[in-house]
C-alpha cells in the first residue's frame, strides 16, 4: 500500500450549455481511480463552475498508479432524468511517479467527449505521496524514467547502455465484443480508451521492471505501437534501450549547440590519433564476434547467405542486407533457428545487441556495416488467452533474431537504429524490422564507464576520428556481399565501401561535404485479391521484388544527387487488399570520408537503331545535367583524388556496379555493354524495356525542392549548422481515392509518386513564407485502408492515405514570430563571425544567438489585457505557449528538466457527417477533413495542455504513432483514431544564460564578446 | 483519382492573412483560387492549381472553425484549441470585425434584426459585397450591439474591451451602436450622399457632447450612470428648449443679426443673400433644437439638418469657408446678447450642429 493520490478539482470554463432552458449548465465532477469515486457539489447554472474542491485522496498499491490512469468525469447534473455527461479527462499519473520528474499536475485541461470533441477546460491539481518500498517482489517499476528520445536526453549522462528491452501485451479488443452490439458508440470508445491506457500503463511498469532487473534506471528510445488486429485483438507492444543515466548538475549540462558546431570541428580538432584508434577499440574484445580487422582472418560461417535471401539481388545491395521472410507457413509455426545458420553461442554481453538509439554519445559507434531489415508475413489468429501473448512474441523473437543473424554476417556485434512496424488488413498482417548493423564501443557496456556526457570530454579521450565509422567492420576477403572498397579518402588507412546506408542519424562527427537532402522512393505493387494462406504466400512473393526495386530506386535517386551515404532510411511496407505500397526515405548525403559516386550510364539494347541511339544519348545528357545541377544545389564539391580501388577480390568486370531490373531478361547481353565510357565505376541502367524507361522518367521527374527550402528526414540537416529557434510542427493527412479499377502496376507507380511529390509540394507552398528553413524530420507514413465503401459502390476503388508529419526548422536567421528586428542583426552578425571556423566557406556556422523574442504568452499583452473587464474572463490566466517538436532537442534553446513522457490515444467519432457537410457547404469536399482537421487539432491542444499542466514548456521527440481513419457515409459515420509521444520537457534559451559553449568561447572570443553589444 | 481528405494541422496555427482577407470577402473556395492565381500566386514555390486548391481550401476550413471563437475575442486569448500567437490573434480580430463602410451605410440606423438580415440580399446587390460577407459584417454589428446595449460605463472603451479592437474600429462600432440605438433616419434619399464616414463623425460628436457620460463624465460615479453614451442626455434636450428666446424675442433675434451682419460684412461673397435669409437659418437652427425632445425629431436630426439649413446654403452657393465663418460667428454673437442667459446650453449645442454641418456640407 505504498502510495497515496490527491486530487482536486478547481474550477471549469468554457463549458458546453447542457440546458437548453436556460443556457447554462449544472456542472459536477467525478472523480476515479480504480474502483474509488469521488465526486464534487453541483455548480448550479454557470458555464464557468468554480467548485474548488477538497483533495480527494486515494490510497493505492505503486502498481495501479502505473497501470491506472486518473478518470475525470464532467457531468450535468439533472434533477429529473440521468446525469449527462459531459466529457472526461484520463491523467497519466507516471510523471509524478519519478522524483526527477514532475512533483505537481496543475492547470487547465480540456474536456474531451469522443463524439463532440473538447467541450471546455477543468483546471486540476494531482499530487501523488510515495511511500519507500523495499520488497524485492515487488510488481511497480516506480522511478525508471522513460523517454521516447532515441538519443541520450540532454541533461543526463550515460553511465551505462544495458540493452534491449521489449514487452507486449495482448487483450481483446473492446469494438469486436458483444457488448459492443448494444451500447452506445460513446461507451465503447471509452471503453477502448481506458483499455489501451491501461495496455501502455501496464506495458511501461513490466519494462519498467526488466530495467530494473538489469541493474538500469531509464530507458531511451522508448517505442510503443498498437495493433489494431480487429476481430483477433489489440496488441500493446514496446522496445527500448535499458540503460543507467545519471542526472548532470546544471553547471556541468552539455551545451545543446555543441551538438551542431562538432560538425565542424573535426576540423580544428586533434586528429593525429583519429585513424589507428579504431583498431585499438577493437583490440579490446568483449564481444565474441570481434571482427579481425586488418588480417585475413578465416571465413567466418556467417557470409553464408540465409535461405531465404534473394541471391539474384544481392549484387545491388552494396551495403544492405535485406532478407524477406518469403517463408510462408505462417503464424503457427515459429521459424526460429531456421534463419539463422550462424547461430554460434551467444556471448554474455550480446544477449542484448539491439539498440533503439539512433545517436550516440561520442565514441559510442566504432563501425557501420548497413542496414539489415526483416520482413515476415503472417495471418492473425484469435488470441485466445490475453495473459499469455506466446505467439505474438514468438513472432518477434524470431524476427529479432534474425535480424541479429544479418548483423552476425556483416560482420557486426549490434543493430543500432532499430525499430519495429507492422501493416495490417484484415488477417494478413507483415511484421517488419529494421536496423544498422554496428559495431560498438564496448566501454559503454561495462560497469564504470566513463564520462561521456561532458562537451569538453571528447577531445582529451581517445576522440573518435570523423571516419571511423565508415570503416568497414566485415573482413574483406570475406565480404557478405559483393562491394567495392576504397582506403578511406580521410585517413587512407581503412577502407571504405562505396555507398552506406544506415538508418541511424548522421553522427555528429561525421564530415559532410554539401548539404543533405531528403531521399525518397516509392513503389505500387497490384496483387490479386485473396483469402488466408493464398493471400499471405503471394504478399511474402511479392516482399522481396518490391524491397528490390525500392533499393534501385533509392540507389539511382542518390547516385543523381551525387550523393554516397543515406542516413534515417525507413521502408514502409503496408499491405491492402489488392495492393501493396512501399516508401522508403531517408536523407542522403555526400559522406567526405567515402570514395565520389560515379554517374549514371545508360545502356540501350539494340545499339543498330540510330533513333534509338539519339534517344538514348538525349536521355543519357539529361541525367549528366541533372547531376551537374544538383552537385550545384546541393554545394558538393569534393577535392578530386586519386582514386585507388584496392584488393577487391572482385572480378573486373563485376567492379561497375550494375543495375538491371530483376524483371528484365538481358543479363546475358553483360558483355556487350559499353563500361569504358565515363567513369569506371558509373551506374549502367538498361532500358531494354518500358519499365526502365518509367524508372528513367521518374528518376528525373522528381521535382527539384524550391529554393530556399531544405528537407531531410533526420534530426539535424545534414550541412547547416546556423539554427535559430523558431519552429514550427506540422501534420498533414491526405486520402486519395483511386477509381480507376483496372490499373498497372506502372499506372499506379505514377500515381502513387505524383501523390508524393503533390503533398512535398503543397507543404513547400504552405511554408513559403517562412523560408530560408528547413523541414526536418519529415516523416511520411502510409497505409492502404480497407473500406467499407469499396463494396458499396460495386467496382474497386483503392484509396491511400498519406500521413505524413514533420517539422521545419528556421534556418538562417528567421524567426517565426514576428518583433525578431535585432534577432536578424544578431544572427547575421554571428554567422560572419563564424565564417572563418568552417570547413570551406560554403558552410557557415553560427552558434545559434537567438533572443528572447517569442514571448511566453499569446495573449495581447498591451491593450487588451489592461482592459480586462470583471465580466468577460472568468479565468484570466494567459496560455503557456507549449512547442512541440519531433526532434530530440530545440535549436537555440536548452533543455533543463525532463517531466516524463507523454502517451495519449484518443478516439473520435461522428454520426452526423451530413451535418458537418452542410455546415461546409461551400467546400467541395465537405466534412471528412473538417472532422479530421477538428480532432489533430484537438489531439494538439490535449497535449499541450497536459504538457503544460505537467510544468513543462515543450514536447520533444513527439510522434504521432497511429493515426487510423474510418468512414461510412452510408451510415453517417466517421471514425479516428490517433496515438501520440513524446517527452514533455522544459527549456530555457541559449540567451536567458550563460550561452557560450567552452568550446566555442576560445575560439571566438572576439565575436562572443561583441555579441553581447548587439 | 480523387481526393477524399486533404489535412495539414500545424501546432502553431498557421494562417495567410491574404487568404482570409479573401474568405472574409465571402468568397468561394474556387473563386478564391482563381483571385490567387491572378495576383501570381503560381509563380512561387512551383505550385500548381492542385497545390493551391488545397492550400485554400486548408486555410479556409482553419478560418471556419475559427469563427466560432471570433464571436466573443476575449477566449481566443483563453482557449487552447488553436495556438496563435499574440500578433496573429489581434489582426484576425481586427480584420474579421472591419467591415465595408458601403455596407455599413447602408445598415446605418437600421433595426439590427431578423428582418434587416432578410433584406441583406438587396443590400448585397446593392453594395456588389457577397451575401456572405454582408451577414457576418451584419452578425458583427448586431453582436456588438447586443453586448454593449446594456453595459453601462463609456460606449467605446466598453467595445473595446469586450471585443479587443482597436481605437479607430471601436469607434466606428460606436457610432454604428448609437445609430441602431437612437434609430436615426439616414436612408432618405436627400441623404443619400452622405457617407459612412460622415455619420460616424457626427455620431462621434453626439457621444461626446450631447450624452450623458460627455459632459461630466469625471464627476459621476461609473456605477450611477445607465447607458450613458447610448442616449442623449434627456435633461439638455429638455433645456434645448430655452433657446426658442432666440427667435421668439424679436429684439434679440434683430441684435443677434446686427451682431452677424457686423462681423460678417465684407468677409463672405453670399453676405447679401446671408443677410437676406438670416432670420431663417437662424429659425431653423432653433427650432431644431427645441423640438429634440421628442423621440422623432431626433431621428429626424440629419434629415432637418439638410433640408432645413443645408440645402438652402447649397442653393445658395456658400462655401464651406463662409459655411464657417457663419456659424462660428453666429455663436460667438450669441455671447454678446445681454439678455440671453443660456450660454452654456447654447454652446454645447452649436458646437456639435456646427462641426456636424460642416462635415456635411458637400456635395
Amino acid at each position: 500500500m505504498p502510495g497515496k493520490l490527491k486530487a482536486k478539482i478547481v474550477a471549469g470554463r468554457h463549458l458546453p450549455v447542457m440546458d437548453r432552458a436556460s443556457d447554462l449548465t449544472d456542472a459536477f465532477v467525478e472523480v476515479k481511480f480504480g474502483n474509488t469515486t469521488f465526486k464534487t457539489d453541483v455548480f448550479p447554472k454557470s458555464l464557468n463552475p468554480q467548485w474548488n474542491s477538497e483533495w480527494f485522496k486515494f490510497e493505492v498499491d505503486d502498481e495501479d498508479l502505473q497501470d491506472e490512469p486518473l478518470q475525470i468525469t464532467v457531468l450535468d447534473h439533472d434533477t429529473y432524468s440521468a446525469n449527462d455527461a459531459i466529457g472526461k479527462v484520463y491523467i497519466d499519473i507516471d510523471p509524478l511517479l519519478s522524483c526527477e520528474a514532475a512533483t505537481v499536475i496543475s492547470g487547465w485541461l480540456p474536456i474531451y467527449d469522443t463524439i463532440h470533441g473538447i467541450r471546455g477546460e477543468i483546471n486540476v491539481l494531482v499530487k501523488v505521496d510515495l511511500f519507500n518500498d523495499l520488497n524485492r517482489f515487488r510488481q511497480s517499476s516506480c522511478g525508471v524514467k522513460f523517454f521516447c528520445t532515441t538519443s541520450i536526453p540532454r541533461c543526463y549522462r550515460v553511465a551505462l547502455v544495458h540493452g534491449f528491452v521489449e514487452e507486449l501485451v495482448v487483450n481483446e479488443d473492446p469494438e469486436y465484443q458483444w457488448i459492443d452490439r448494444i451500447r452506445t458508440p460513446r461507451a465503447s470508445n471509452e471503453a477502448r480508451q481506458r483499455l489501451i491506457s491501461l495496455m501502455s500503463g501496464e506495458l511501461q511498469r513490466k519494462i519498467g521492471l526488466k530495467v530494473l532487473e538489469m541493474g538500469g534506471n531509464a530507458v531511451v528510445g522508448y517505442l510503443q505501437c498498437f495493433d489494431l488486429e480487429g476481430e483477433s485483438g489489440l496488441v500493446v507492444r514496446a522496445i527500448g534501450t535499458a540503460c543507467t543515466l545519471d542526472k548532470l548538475s546544471p553547471g556541468t549540462a552539455p551545451n545543446t549547440t555543441t551538438h551542431t558546431n562538432t560538425h565542424t570541428l573535426p576540423n580544428t580538432a586533434p586528429t593525429s590519433n583519429a585513424c589507428n584508434s579504431p583498431s585499438k577499440d577493437s583490440k579490446e574484445p568483449v564481444f565474441s564476434e570481434d571482427p579481425p580487422h586488418s588480417l585475413s582472418g578465416p571465413p567466418t560461417p556467417l557470409r553464408t547467405l540465409p535461405s531465404s535471401s534473394p541471391p539474384p539481388f544481392s549484387p545491388s545491395k552494396p551495403c544492405s542486407r535485406q532478407s524477406s521472410s518469403s517463408d510462408t507457413d505462417l503464424s503457427l509455426t515459429p521459424r526460429i533457428g531456421k534463419t539463422s545458420p550462424a547461430s554460434s553461442p551467444s556471448p554474455p554481453l550480446s544477449e542484448f545487441p539491439i539498440f533503439t538509439l539512433t545517436c550516440f554519445p561520442p565514441g559510442f559507434l566504432v563501425h557501420v556495416g548497413g542496414v539489415v531489415s526483416t520482413r515476415s508475413v503472417k495471418l492473425l489468429d484469435r488470441i485466445h488467452n490475453p495473459d499469455e501473448p506466446e505467439t505474438r512474441d514468438a513472432w518477434w523473437e524470431e524476427i529479432r533474431q534474425e535480424i541479429k543473424s544479418h548483423a552476425k554476417a556483416l560482420g557486426c556485434h549490434a543493430v543500432v537504429g532499430y525499430s519495429e512496424s507492422t501493416s495490417i488488413c484484415e488477417e494478413v498482417c507483415i511484421l517488419s524490422a529494421s536496423g544498422t548493423a554496428a559495431m560498438l564501443n564496448p566501454r559503454f557496456m561495462r560497469e564504470g564507464c566513463l564520462d561521456t556526457g561532458g562537451s569538453d570530454h571528447r577531445f582529451e579521450d581517445a576522440s573518435p576520428p570523423s571516419c571511423g565509422f565508415v570503416h568497414i567492420p566485415y573482413d574483406e576477403f570475406n565480404m557478405p556481399f559483393p562491394a567495392q572498397l576504397t582506403y578511406c579518402y580521410h585517413c587512407r588507412r581503412q577502407k571504405v565501401p562505396d555507398v552506406l546506408f544506415t538508418t541511424i542519424d548522421l553522427p555528429a562527427e561525421a564530415e559532410v561535404t554539401g548539404k543533405g537532402c531528403l531521399i525518397q522512393a516509392r513503389l505500387c505493387r497490384t496483387k490479386k485479391k485473396a483469402q488466408g494462406e493464398v493471400n499471405a504466400t503471394s504478399i511474402s512473393n511479392l516482399l522481396p521484388f518490391m524491397e528490390y526495386e525500392l533499393h534501385t530506386q533509392l540507389m539511382n535517386k542518390l547516385k543523381l544527387r551525387s550523393m554516397n551515404a543515406l542516413f534515417g532510411l525507413r521502408i514502409q511496407i503496408s499491405v491492402g487488399e489488392n495492393m501493396l505500397l512501399g516508401l522508403a526515405s531517408a536523407t542522403g548525403v555526400y559522406l567526405s570520408a567515402l570514395p565520389a559516386p560515379g554517374g549514371i550510364q545508360i545502356a540501350g539494347k539494340t545499339p543498330s537503331d540510330l533513333s534509338y541511339d539519339q534517344h538514348i544519348s538525349t536521355m543519357q545528357k539529361r541525367i549528366d545535367d541533372t547531376i551537374a545541377k544538383n552537385k550545384e544545389l546541393y554545394n558538393i564539391h569534393p577535392p578530386e583524388c586519386i582514386e585507388e580501388v584496392v584488393g577487391s577480390p572482385i572480378p573486373d568486370r563485376q567492379r561497375s556496379s550494375r543495375l538491371f531490373r530483376s524483371t528484365s531478361e538481358s543479363s546475358d547481353e553483360l558483355s556487350e555493354l559499353d563500361l569504358s565510357h565515363g567513369k569506371k565505376d558509373a551506374f549502367v541502367l538498361e532500358i531494354d524495356d518500358t519499365d526502365a524507361v518509367e524508372d528513367i522518367q521518374s528518376l528525373l521527374t522528381d521535382a527539384p525542392i524550391p529554393a530556399g527550402f531544405y528537407s531531410c528526414n533526420t534530426e539535424v540537416m545534414p550541412g547547416i549548422h546556423n539554427w535559430t529557434s523558431g519552429l514550427q510542427m506540422f501534420t498533414s493527412v491526405r486520402v486519395y481515392r483511386l477509381s480507376n479499377a483496372n490499373l498497372t502496376n506502372q499506372g499506379l507507380n505514377k500515381i502513387f509518386t505524383d501523390l508524393c511529390e503533390n503533398l512535398l509540394k503543397s507543404l513547400y507552398f504552405k511554408l513559403r513564407s517562412m523560408i530560408p528553413c528547413c523541414l526536418c524530420h519529415l516523416n511520411f507514413t502510409v497505409a492502404v485502408p480497407e473500406e467499407e465503401l469499396i463494396q458499396v459502390r460495386g467496382h474497386t476503388y483503392l484509396s491511400t492515405p498519406l500521413l505524413s508529419f514533420g517539422i521545419f526548422r528556421w534556418v538562417e536567421g528567421f524567426v517565426c514570430f514576428p518583433g525578431s528586428g535585432e534577432n536578424e542583426e544578431q544572427l547575421q552578425f554571428s554567422m560572419e563571425m563564424c565564417g572563418e571556423s568552417t570547413i570551406s566557406n560554403n558552410q557557415p556556422t553560427a552558434k545559434p544567438s537567438v533572443s528572447s523574442s517569442e514571448r511566453c504568452s499569446p495573449l495581447p499583452e498591451g491593450r487588451s489585457r489592461s482592459l480586462r473587464s470583471t465580466r468577460s474572463l472568468p479565468c484570466g490566466a494567459p496560455v503557456t505557449v507549449v512547442k512541440m517538436t519531433p526532434l530530440s532537442f530545440l535549436p537555440g534553446t536548452r533543455i533543463v528538466k525532463y517531466l516524463g513522457i507523454i502517451n495519449m490515444f484518443f478516439i473520435r467519432e461522428t454520426t452526423s457527417l451530413r451535418e458537418m457537410n452542410r455546415k461546409c457547404l461551400h467546400f467541395s469536399e465537405g466534412g471528412v477533413s473538417g472532422f479530421l482537421h477538428s480532432f489533430i487539432a484537438e489531439v494538439f491542444a490535449m497535449v499541450r495542455a497536459h504538457v503544460a499542466a505537467l510544468g513543462g514548456n515543450a514536447l520533444v521527440s513527439y510522434s504521432m504513432k497511429e493515426c487510423v481513419f474510418m468512414e461510412n457515409p452510408n451510415k453517417n459515420q466517421a471514425q479516428c483514431l490517433i496515438n501520440v509521444s513524446g517527452d514533455a520537457v522544459i527549456f530555457i534559451r541559449e540567451s536567458d544564460q550563460e550561452a557560450i559553449p567552452p568550446l566555442l568561447t576560445s575560439r571566438q572570443t572576439s565575436s562572443t564578446g561583441a555579441d553581447g553589444t548587439t | 483519382m480523387s481526393m477524399e481528405l486533404d489535412v495539414f494541422v500545424g501546432n502553431t496555427t498557421i494562417m495567410d492573412m491574404e487568404v482570409y482577407q479573401l474568405w472574409l470577402d465571402g468568397l468561394t473556395v474556387s473563386d478564391a483560387v482563381k483571385v490567387r492565381m491572378d495576383e501570381g500566386a503560381l509563380l512561387e514555390c512551383e505550385a500548381n492549381p492542385e497545390v493551391l486548391t488545397s492550400d485554400t481550401m486548408d486555410q479556409f476550413r482553419t478560418f471556419q472553425m475559427c469563427e466560432r471563437l471570433l464571436h466573443s475575442p476575449t477566449k481566443l486569448g483563453s482557449q487552447l484549441l488553436y495556438q496563435i500567437p499574440a500578433q496573429n490573434q489581434i489582426i484576425l480580430i481586427e480584420r474579421y470585425y472591419e467591415f465595408d463602410s458601403v455596407f455599413a451605410r447602408e445598415v446605418l440606423g437600421k433595426k439590427l434584426s431578423k428582418g434587416t438580415k432578410k433584406d441583406l440580399d438587396d443590400t448585397s446587390c446593392k453594395t456588389g459585397i457577397t451575401l456572405k460577407s454582408c451577414r457576418r459584417q451584419f452578425d458583427n454589428f448586431k453582436r456588438v450591439f447586443k453586448v454593449v446595449e446594456e453595459l453601462k460605463g463609456p460606449l467605446v472603451e466598453n467595445i473595446q474591451r469586450h471585443f479587443l479592437l482597436s481605437d479607430t474600429l471601436a469607434r466606428d462600432y460606436a457610432a454604428i451602436v448609437f445609430f441602431a440605438n437612437s434609430r436615426f433616419e439616414t436612408g432618405k434619399r436627400k441623404l443619400q450622399y452622405l457617407s459612412f464616414q460622415d455619420f460616424a463623425f457626427c455620431a462621434g460628436q453626439l457621444i461626446s457632447y450631447w450624452t450623458i457620460g460627455a459632459m461630466g463624465a469625471p464627476t459621476v460615479p461609473d456605477s450611477m450612470m445607465e447607458d450613458m453614451d447610448v442616449d442623449l442626455e434627456k435633461e439638455f434636450l429638455n433645456e434645448l428648449k430655452d433657446l426658442k428666446v432666440l427667435v421668439n424675442d424679436k429684439d434679440m433675434m434683430d441684435q443677434h443679426k446686427i451682431l452677424v451682419c457686423a462681423a460678417l460684412r465684407g468677409k463672405i461673397k453670399v453676405y447679401k443673400l446671408m443677410e437676406v435669409n438670416f432670420k431663417n437659418l437662424s429659425r431653423a437652427l432653433i427650432n431644431l433644437a427645441s423640438k429634440l425632445t421628442h423621440t422623432k425629431d431626433v431621428r429626424d436630426l440629419f434629415i432637418d439638418l439638410v433640408e432645413k439649413f443645408i440645402e438652402p446654403c447649397r442653393y445658395d452657393r456658400w462655401t464651406v469657408a463662409e459655411i464657417t465663418l457663419f456659424l462660428t460667428h453666429y455663436t460667438n454673437a450669441a455671447h454678446c446678447l445681454g439678455t440671453f442667459r443660456h450660454q452654456m446650453i447654447w454652446d454645447r449645442y452649436m458646437g456639435v450642429i456646427k462641426s456636424c454641418i460642416l462635415q456635411m456640407y458637400h456635395e
